[in-house]
């Protein structure tokens, strides 16, 4: 060992020829290339990193991997600052910051550990108790607690980065490259099956990188990087580290997060910071592993207690000692492996105590290597502070395991390690549906009955030894593949050093101290959430019974980690506390993610301009020139108005609207649903979905039609153009386009399949101008010169076919303005020639561009409904006073029976009216309003109907409003009044048509 | 993320579909001569059972062909997807 220091001279995987240097809670210390932020730290001796979320207790590296609930971190600064980072699985590199988190002012010095002395006041369940009183207080006790319990920041600039998202497909999916997890990948993409292997760490091998046992004559790391390197040849096998499967989902679709560019500073341009793969794969193996179980004795927290696994890890892949004098806690053999070698490497090993009173081949061969074995004996006391540990107090067992106080004596030393024995990582067998079942020697669960197309092999399924995971990741590998359809063969293990045969554990799942638990020193079961052996025990005596009830009050379980250390001791205490067997008490559910997902590598791109389609017309870059005021409609940008400058949107609206009816208005119609309707059943098919007739329309004529749900309720509206004999063109509604294909689509694939009909969604293909106003006519003459356009030649509802411009088009006289309008539709890409031709051509007759706000005011002046203005899913074509497009003679059509449910006949329906409101009044109702008779009455009021649509007309000098109304066609001229919050405004029921009521220029 | 296997494309992943309510409800052929109750009945009620269901789906992100199929609501199992007009397959036992 350094001086100072904690690396050893020799060994490890860390590259010694790239030194790095790093900043940790604004101090500089160096690493190596390969090391992660816990062992650097480590290596430096530095034992406090972090406080605990509740009682701010000071807190080390607990563990070496995914597990890790104390050693959270702040991950570089700014915008890519990252809250909650495990510093033991965040990647060392030149220049890393980081800092430590819940601590206020500083690490050393934290005001919040007062609560520490105070814990007596914060026991299971204390969010519930204490701050609920007096009542109406949380919100003052809120303010204190998200500043005291904090968990990191989030950054608070935008995320610079790219994350990117991946779809693929395999044969053989093996989560995990350990032991197992190779020997099965190995296998199957061997069979030539196409595999891909994934593991959350930066190299492939998992334990095999911390193996002191050799594989057929070699290092158990040069028998991975083997088995590695010949994969990577073959073309089928993809190999991923640095890539968590976080999520397992319905028929083998397994998510995973690769961490391209977390392990250096900033992502090389064009490179993504995370990809999130979506696999699914027609076989799986999860080779997961086993998290060691810390034990649950007194002051377990301290900064240096470890779990014995990660010190063999630190030790034999980072060549970190972690202490200098070690005292070892066990329940099982295991542990007793990282004592030899932690003694070997030239750690002064004071003590290994095994709680268990007998344990026969291990305890021989420390004792044998010169080690004290403590047999029957536990640690009931760990002294210390924020700076690490001093010391422990260690005691013999009483025979019930449930009190520690004879023989005890003091051993000094600098690093407690415990292994409590090993959890099956059962997380993603758990979340694909997997049963579990409770394997009384390992002390936990294990893998039962498969949901899905998987198999488990290796210590994630219990095995206990090196031989047998090999072996089953070999005939998991296998057997996938030859799902699959692959011959695959099973290979012969490699030569193993014989391993002794394992004594039992010994599960205690509390370590009793001198003094009861719950007095005196704390018994940690949750590192994370500060949850204790007595909050447990209090809960349980409280009545909770139920282990999902048992971690949503007490938090045991929760948070970045989610229990992955203590889920365990936790039900096993429940259990012990309420007499239930543990498989009886069962685990909570296990839900992705394993480890946290950051949101951006969910989002992917997905975000920003393209979280969703923007919808340009063909002539939305006029629009822009013209300096439009935009509007989103659905995923349409329309243009809402057109300012002049010095125009407020008062003002361009009044003006435009006024022109539409003065001179001439253009207007952008390219947006509405357009759907080609073709086949000889064409006619037949129409008069189905629409409540009017369209069979017998002429061809060269248009026709308005209702489109009706089965419920007899208004869906969508529009003209339908013939075209032809078989030819239709339909047209929607702008929202109406898309749901209106899919329902004819559906009616014409599963109801009426003997019809002869194709649609064809046409929107997109055609650019529509409407030429709206007393010139349109005269417009449209100077442009169109081969189609005749005498009002008797080309009457009102009809289309011609011709050149505008030059350009060929097809021209409609209909009219959503109540003015003398023509539709010209022209193929998209000369849409824009067409706009800019009308518009030249019009200049000597004012032509006037005109939004979508002054549409919705000319109709309404009109009293042409607006699907979705004026319905609202429950409005029948009588309500609308459309009864003359409902063709009850026509022997079917979509909405025929509903039209005579009696809800539809029923009096005192909701029906369309016009409201006019008092001479001189300036201001609309806003739509919405609720109208009642009786102003006066008490609250509740009795609502006679509602304001569907409301504006300033320009054209009719008043405010205008459409409003259905109970039986409103019955009431015109009597008064209604719309309560608002400031006023009361009377309303005068009226026809809905506001504005030339003949139809004198609709005709002309 | 079901797996489903669109009679026309073959397996296709959950995300390209749209899914349409229960399957094999018959349009009253004689609409008008049917009571309001029994009009309502086919409007309004559906199974909504816990176990296997037959049920609607159209491949909207890829043929856009409408069809029918038997799903497991509870384990999501996929029985059978089959053509409009296809005969209905029994449940599994």
């Amino acid at each position: 060992m350094t001086a100072g220091g904690f690396r050893l001279p020799t060994g490890g995987r860390i590259d010694r020829t790239k030194p790095l240097g790093f900043l940790f809670d604004g101090a500089t210390y160096g690493g190596y290339q390969g090391d992660t932020l816990a062992s650097a730290l480590l290596a430096n001796g530095v034992r406090l990193v972090g406080r605990s979320f509740k009682y701010h207790r000071p807190r080390g590296v607990m563990a070496a991997g995914a597990e890790e609930p104390n050693a959270l971190v702040q991950l570089r600064t700014g915008a890519r600052s990252e809250p909650n980072v495990r510093a033991t699985q965040a990647e060392l590199y030149d220049g890393l910051v980081a800092e430590s988190q819940n601590c206020w002012p500083s690490l050393g010095f934290d005001v919040g550990q007062a609560n520490d002395l105070v814990s007596r006041l914060l026991p299971s369940g204390f969010y519930y108790k204490t701050f609920m009183w007096p009542p109406g207080f949380w919100h003052f006790y809120e303010w204190f607690i998200r500043r005291a319990a904090g968990m990191g920041r989030a950054a608070e600039a935008p995320d610079p980065d790219r994350y990117d998202h991946r779809f693929a497909h395999c044969d053989v999916l093996v989560v995990g490259a350990g032991p197992a997890g190779l020997a099965a990948a190995s296998v199957a993409a061997r069979a030539g099956a196409r595999v891909i292997l994934c593991d959350e760490q930066a190299e492939l091998g998992g334990s095999l990188l911390h193996e002191t046992r050799t594989l057929g004559g070699r290092t158990a790391a040069d028998w991975a990087a083997d088995a590695i390197d010949t994969m990577r040849w073959m073309p089928e096998a993809t190999l991923l580290p640095r890539t968590t499967a976080f999520g397992y989902y319905d028929r083998n679709a397994v998510a995973l997060c690769e961490r391209v560019a977390d392990h250096v500073a900033a992502p090389k341009p064009g490179q993504p910071r995370q990809r999130v793969w979506q696999v699914r794969a027609k076989r799986v193996v999860l080779a997961a592993g086993a998290i060691e179980r810390p034990l649950v004795f007194a002051d377990n927290d301290r900064p240096g207690v470890m779990l014995a696994g990660a010190a063999r890890a630190y030790l034999n892949r980072y060549a970190v000692a972690c202490g200098r004098r070690a005292v070892v806690l066990t329940n099982n053999d295991t542990a007793y492996l990282a004592a030899i070698e932690l003694a070997a490497a030239g750690v002064d090993v004071a003590a290994i105590v095994d709680i268990r009173p007998e344990s026969a081949g291990a305890a021989d061969a420390a004792r044998a290597r010169g080690l004290r074995v403590a047999a029957g004996q536990a640690i009931t006391a760990v002294h210390g502070g924020a700076g690490g540990v001093s010391g422990v107090d260690i005691a013999r067992l009483a025979d019930d395991g449930q009190s520690a106080v004879l023989d005890r004596e003091t051993v000094k030393c600098d690093l407690v390690l415990n292994s409590g024995g090993w959890t099956p990582t059962v997380h993603l067998f758990s979340q694909s549906g997997g049963k579990l079942a409770y394997d009384e020697a390992l002390g936990a669960f294990v893998p039962s009955k498969s949901a899905q197309s998987l198999r488990c092999a290796g210590a994630c399924n219990g095995a206990a030894t090196l031989a047998q995971s090999l072996e089953q990741g070999y005939a998991a590998g296998a057997e996938a593949a030859r799902d699959c359809g692959f011959a695959a063969e099973i290979p012969a293990l490699p030569a193993l050093e014989p391993e002794p045969e394992a004594a039992p554990a010994r599960h205690l799942w509390v370590v009793p101290s001198s003094r009861p638990v719950g007095q005196g020193p704390k018994h940690f079961v949750d590192h994370q959430n500060d949850v204790t052996a007595a909050d447990l025990r209090l809960a349980a005596r409280e009545g909770y019974r139920s282990v999902e009830h048992l971690k949503r009050y007490t938090t045991a379980g929760m948070g970045t980690d989610q229990g992955k250390t203590s889920n365990l001791a936790a039900l096993a205490i429940l259990a012990e506390a309420t007499g239930a067997a543990i498989p009886a008490v069962g685990t909570t559910t296990f839900r992705p993610p394993y480890t946290p997902v950051a949101m951006g590598a969910l989002a992917g791109r997905v975000k920003g301009a393209l979280l969703d389609p923007a919808r340009w017309t063909p002539l939305h870059r006029w629009h822009v020139r013209a300096g439009a005021v935009f509007e989103n409609v659905g995923q349409w940008q329309r243009a809402r108005y057109y300012p002049l400058a010095g125009e407020d949107m008062h003002a361009a609206v009044e003006r435009e609207t006024k022109a539409a009816r003065t001179t001439v208005g253009i207007f952008d119609a390219s947006t509405l649903g357009k759907i080609d309707v073709k086949g000889p059943d064409a006619g037949r098919f129409l008069d189905l979905v629409y409540s009017n007739s369209f069979s017998k329309l002429g061809v060269g004529r248009c026709r308005y039609g209702l489109m009706l749900r089965e419920d007899g309720y208004v869906f969508d509206d529009g003209v339908t153009v013939r075209l032809g004999e078989h030819h239709y063109l339909m047209h929607t509604t702008t929202g109406g386009a898309a749901p209106v294909l899919s329902w004819l689509e559906d009616l014409l694939q599963m109801e009426w399949t003997e019809l002869k009909v194709r649609l064809t969604s046409v929107t997109e293909q055609f650019a529509v101008v409407t030429l709206s106003g007393p010139f349109a006519r005269r417009l449209l003459a100077e442009l169109a010169q081969d189609i005749d356009l005498d009002p008797k030649a080309f009457p009102f509802m009809s289309w011609r076919a011709g050149t505008v411009a030059g350009i060929p088009a097809r021209v409609l006289r209909v009219s959503f303005t109540g003015d003398l309008s023509f539709e010209i539709q022209v193929r998209a890409s000369y849409g824009l020639a067409l706009w800019h031709a009308c518009m030249a051509a019009g200049e000597k007759y004012g032509v006037v561009p005109y939004g979508l706000e002054a549409m919705h005011i000319l109709r309404a002046e009109k009293g042409y409904i607006v699907v979705g203005h004026e319905t609202d899913g429950t409005t029948s074509p009588h309500d609308l006073g459309m009864s003359a497009l409902v063709a009850d003679a026509k022997p079917d059509f979509i909405g025929k029976r509903g039209l005579k449910r009696a809800d539809a006949l029923r009096p005192g329906r909701k029906q369309l009216v016009g409201l006019r409101l008092a001479e001189g009044e300036r201001h609309p109702l806003p739509e919405g309003a609720q109208l009642v008779d009786d102003p006066n009455q008490p609250i509740p009021m009795a609502m006679v109907g509602h304001v569907s649509s409301s504006y300033w007309s320009p054209n009719v000098g008043a405010p205008i409003a459409l409003a259905l109304v109970k039986d409103g066609r019955a009431r015109m001229g009597q008064t209604v009044h719309a309560p608002l919050v400031d006023r009361t405004v009377a309303a005068t029921v009226v026809s809905p048509c506001f504005f030339d009521p003949e139809g004198v220029r609709l005709h002309g | 993320m079901l797996l489903i296997a669109c009679p026309w494309c073959g397996p296709r992943e959950e995300i390209e579909f749209r899914y349409g309510g229960e399957g094999h409800i018959a349009r009253p052929a004689d609409a008008m001569n049917v009571s309001d109750a029994a009009y309502a009945q086919y409007l309004f009620m559906r199974r909504n059972p816990k176990g296997w269901h037959y049920e609607r789906w159209n491949h909207a992100a890829g043929c856009r062909r409408w069809f029918n199929a038997l799903r497991h609501t509870v384990t999501h199992e996929i029985a059978a997807a089959y053509k409009p007009g296809d005969k209905r397959p029994e449940p599994p036992r």
